[in-house]
């Protein structure tokens, strides 16, 4: 281990660390302790309580500041002739590019998320600098290794999408606990505390007949003067009484499932509210605004009845009007926000009670609610430990001792840690190989085709249009691409709500808008050697037509000769657009 | 930490675990006292560990002086002359273990741990021992197991890329989940003195290849009177000859003791800190577990290399009688 090869080549090394978190405070030290003595750390974060069981370097008076800039001072302590570059900044901001990932040896991953994991796979293909991937929950973690072209890559393997539910489940049908959260916190919290311009699925209308009539007021409207409680027993008595007989009404629905009973505020507290609670107005000094403070509700590991439940929702929606006013209308839901979260496993609770699904406690709603991933210090050293001898192996390029590396919770076969040979890439993965599969055919002039690519919740359509002749100097390829990007279309009846990763929400309008302004286009070479992202802005053009190539601005014809792809994740169409246009268009024409 | 429940400063901090392992277990651990001795790199990790994870009390032991080799693998050592000056490896650990969590009670014991007696290692729920002779382990071993209490005792070594825990947790009741259910069990371990003298013959075919070399290096050190770790490559013909002697002794094929891992043994002495960072987290996940007395624990032998990246338990006990 101590040889002098392996000595100068962990000395002369650039590395490269993406994420200061769990994985990455392990990572850091153990680096430093091993020699390594150039280090850019990249983390966006700033430090929160709840980190401090495992993330180390970090101290409650650090709470609230950069986590890549304190990781670095920490480990300085006790290695304080090495050099850490940290940078306190999205890893997917456009300064992080290909040239600026060129510089490294290796670049060692310590993220939470699916999203930017991707994002630094291509950028670590696109500067063919290999890239050892981690990941840890609670006892379970793994280490992999990929250098392009020899291994696969981080997205030759489907990675499990967050999971998403109908909205038919969320809004009339919930069958477990989960579905009760994301109505409670993405349709009544939304509806209640949240941007009322957005859409939103939940019912608000209190008329019995249709959602058509004029006259049937918004029961969300909360009118200045109302008393709280008795506008809190009217968001009560229509969320879980009247909708759910109006659900109920509708048999079709109810013909396999257990019916839902409809809860009404009159049934739980027959008498006036304020007198129950007890202690109302104690102690406004306290910054944390708490229903379960104000109610003596000491522990957050009970599981409430439907009373306490109820008294929970009705407490928590009286101290956001009173307390916390001016949030109201602007409010998105967040994990760390105490008010918010009891409200939200209270709504939850007493819908659950509603179709008889098991309740339960605040700690077990807030990790559902808030994606919490459940986290141990153990396991992110042991990874960090197996992420260096990778990135050392590397490093030698030893590249026949790479391996996968599984921590397991129980032993398979004797083995806690499990290392597993890496695969060769995946032909068919659309990140890292090459060229795909045929167009469908017949593609001929005045075709459209249709592109969907769901990674990028992107869509478009491409009108094919013939030409004879392209300039050999400005139009090279013999192909141009140019258009406009449409609004997005109002979503349809068949779209599903998620309770989204811990780091993107759920789908929305405006998401889409904001991702739908370039079109992202990767272009190889013939040879392959180089994958680079290329983002390039259509103009702007009249609706529906390609415009004529001639009158068309230098930035939107290509220079290169290179094969060009429109990346799709779409199982049947993969779409090229060759650079072998003649024989095409000579095949397909008419 | 007093009380039953847990306070509200702790259900903040430890949010995260708790989901892993529950509120009870996280009481249980606030309650734990933990004995370590041995300050090296593979145990300042571990420490780190339990700190973190929120124990009741470590109590370190290492009298040594700080020094250059101590400050290579061991985060937890300064390398200010000035604030190690005149303190003792365990006093420099202890000031820094001590920021990682405020609600655990660190502290230092001074004095030679082969003398303290049975009533000591009483105080304590679980007893960690690193850089020992072959002698001092059995007898520490031996003083826990007096105890009518349990105390779970480990030992734990690591040597350039390889690394190797030990455990015994006597008779051991736990429960686990299977499935929906929680299932009690009930494990015997053996002392490691009866471990070490189950013959190599009765062991099964694949028994791992360091448990062995580890117990040769071990014996060589004995014999020679070396501190542990005290071996080098000019060191080579005797162990060979020490291997032979017990092959023989034990009816079994010298190639089960490959030459090439007994040489890295003997001069990689020094620990590796990705090795460090590994051992002392699987050592830390045991002692969680034996403390809070959920999930199955490792019996009775870790063992990891580098070289092939296996991390692997070997169940080094009596075969049973067949009945």
């Amino acid at each position: 281990m101590s040889s002098e090869e392996q000595l100068s080549a962990i000395k002369g090394a650039k590395v490269l660390m993406v994420g200061a978190g769990g994985i990455g405070c392990e990572l850091l030290k153990t680096l430093a302790l091993s020699g390594f003595q150039d280090i850019h750390i990249i983390d966006m974060d700033t430090i929160e309580v709840s980190n401090l069981n495992r993330q180390f370097l970090f101290r409650q008076s650090h709470v609230g500041q950069s986590k890549a800039k304190v990781a670095r001072d920490a480990v300085l302590r006790f290695r304080p002739n090495i050099s850490i570059t940290p940078y306190h900044a999205n890893v997917k901001e456009s300064g992080f590019n290909v040239d600026f990932y060129k510089e490294f040896d290796v670049v060692l991953n310590g993220l939470d998320n699916l999203d930017a994991r991707r994002h630094v796979n291509r950028l670590c293909l696109a500067a063919d600098v290999p890239l050892v991937e981690s990941g840890t929950t609670g006892f379970l973690g793994q280490v992999t290794v990929h250098l392009k072209g020899k291994t696969e890559c981080y997205e030759c393997q489907p990675k499990p999408a967050p999971k998403t539910y109908p909205v038919c489940t969320i809004t009339s049908t919930p069958s477990k606990f989960v579905h009760c959260i994301v109505w409670a916190k993405d349709l009544l919290f939304a509806k209640l505390f949240g941007d009322k311009n957005l859409e939103n699925d939940l019912n608000v209308r209190s008329s019995d007949a249709t959602n058509l009539s004029e006259h049937s007021e918004d029961v969300f409207e909360c009118r200045k003067g109302k008393d709280i409680e008795q506008y809190g027993r009217r968001i009560y008595d229509h969320v879980f009484g009247h909708n759910i007989e109006v659900a109920l009404s509708n048999e079709e629905t109810w013909k396999n499932r257990n019916r839902p009973r409809p809860i009404y505020s009159k049934d739980v507290f027959p008498d006036k509210l304020t007198k129950e609670n007890g202690k109302t107005e104690k102690g406004s000094a306290t910054d944390d605004v708490s229903a379960m403070a104000s109610l003596g509700l000491k522990n957050p590991q009970d599981i409430w009845s439907l009373a306490e439940n109820s008294r929970v929702f009705y407490e928590s929606l009286r101290l956001f009007f009173l307390k916390r006013q001016k949030e109201i209308g602007n409010l998105t839901f967040d994990k760390d926000d105490q008010l918010a979260v009891e409200f939200v496993t209270a709504a939850a609770n007493i819908r659950a009670s509603s179709f008889g699904i098991p309740l339960h406690s605040l700690f077990e709603a807030k990790g559902i609610a808030g994606n919490i991933v459940h986290a141990v210090a153990t396991t992110n050293a042991i990874i960090a430990g197996l992420i260096v001898i990778e990135a050392i192996k590397v490093l030698k390029k030893d590249s026949n001792s790479y391996r996968m590396t599984y921590c397991l919770e129980h032993p398979s076969k004797k083995l806690l840690l499990m290392p597993v040979e890496p695969y060769e890439p995946n032909k068919s993965c659309y990140v890292c190989s090459e060229a795909l599969s045929e167009l469908p055919s017949p593609v001929i002039s005045g075709t459209v085709l249709t592109i969907e690519d769901l990674q990028q919740e992107f869509s478009c359509r491409i009108n094919i249009k013939h030409r004879e002749e392209f300039d050999e100097e400005r139009e090279p390829d013999g192909m141009l691409l140019s258009g406009w990007v449409e609004a997005p279309v109002d979503k349809n009846n068949n779209k599903s709500i998620g309770n989204g990763e811990s780091t993107s929400s759920a789908l929305s309008m405006e998401e889409i808008q904001e991702g739908e302004k370039d079109v992202e286009i990767q272009e190889t070479s013939e040879s392959a050697e180089n994958v680079t992202g290329k983002k390039r802005k259509l103009s702007e053009v009249s609706k529906g037509t390609i415009p004529d190539h001639s009158g068309l601005p230098d930035e939107s014809s290509r220079n290169q000769n290179q094969l060009e792809k429109l990346d799709v994740d779409d199982e049947d169409d993969e779409l090229i657009i060759s650079n072998d246009w003649e024989s095409l268009t000579k095949k397909k024409r008419l | 930490m007093n009380g039953e429940e847990l306070t509200e400063q702790e259900t903040a901090l430890y949010d995260r675990q708790i989901r892993v392992w529950g509120a009870d277990a996280q009481r249980r651990l606030s309650k734990s006292h933990i004995l370590v001795y041995g300050m090296k790199g593979t145990v300042a990790e571990f420490c780190k560990n339990i700190v973190l994870a929120g124990v009741g009390s470590v109590t370190l032991v290492d009298d040594r002086e700080v020094t250059e080799e101590a400050l290579s693998a061991n985060f937890l050592i300064l390398p200010d002359e000035n604030l190690y000056h005149g303190k003792t490896l365990a006093e420099v650990c202890c000031d820094s273990l001590k920021e990682f969590n405020p609600m655990v009670h660190v502290s230092v014991e001074k004095g030679d741990i082969s003398t303290f007696g049975v009533e000591f290692f009483g105080k304590f729920d679980a007893v960690v021992i690193s850089c020992c002779s072959l002698a001092k382990k059995k007898l520490i071993n031996q003083k826990c197991r007096k105890l009518s209490k349990r105390v779970a005792f480990y030992t734990v070594d690591c040597r350039g890329s390889c690394g190797e825990i030990f455990v015994d947790l006597k008779d051991y009741k736990y429960s686990k989940k299977k499935l929906e259910e929680t299932v009690e069990c009930q494990l015997e371990f053996p002392s490691f003195e009866d471990t070490i003298s189950v013959p190599w013959k009765a062991l099964p075919k694949r028994v791992s290849k360091l448990y062995f070399a580890m117990r040769v290096i071990e014996q060589f050190e004995d014999a020679e009177g070396r501190n542990p770790g005290e071996t080098s490559i000019a060191d080579l013909p005797g162990v060979l000859k020490l291997r032979k002697e017990l092959c023989e002794t034990n009816s079994v094929n010298e190639s089960q003791i490959p030459d090439a891992l007994l040489e890295r043994l003997l001069m990689d002495t020094s620990e590796y800190p990705p090795v460090c960072a590994i051992i002392g987290g699987i050592l830390g996940q045991e002692v969680i577990k034996a403390i809070s007395g959920k999930g199955d624990p490792l019996k009775n032998f870790f063992f990891f290399d580098a070289i092939d990246g296996k991390g692997l338990i070997e169940d080094i006990s009596e075969p049973k009688p067949v009945s």
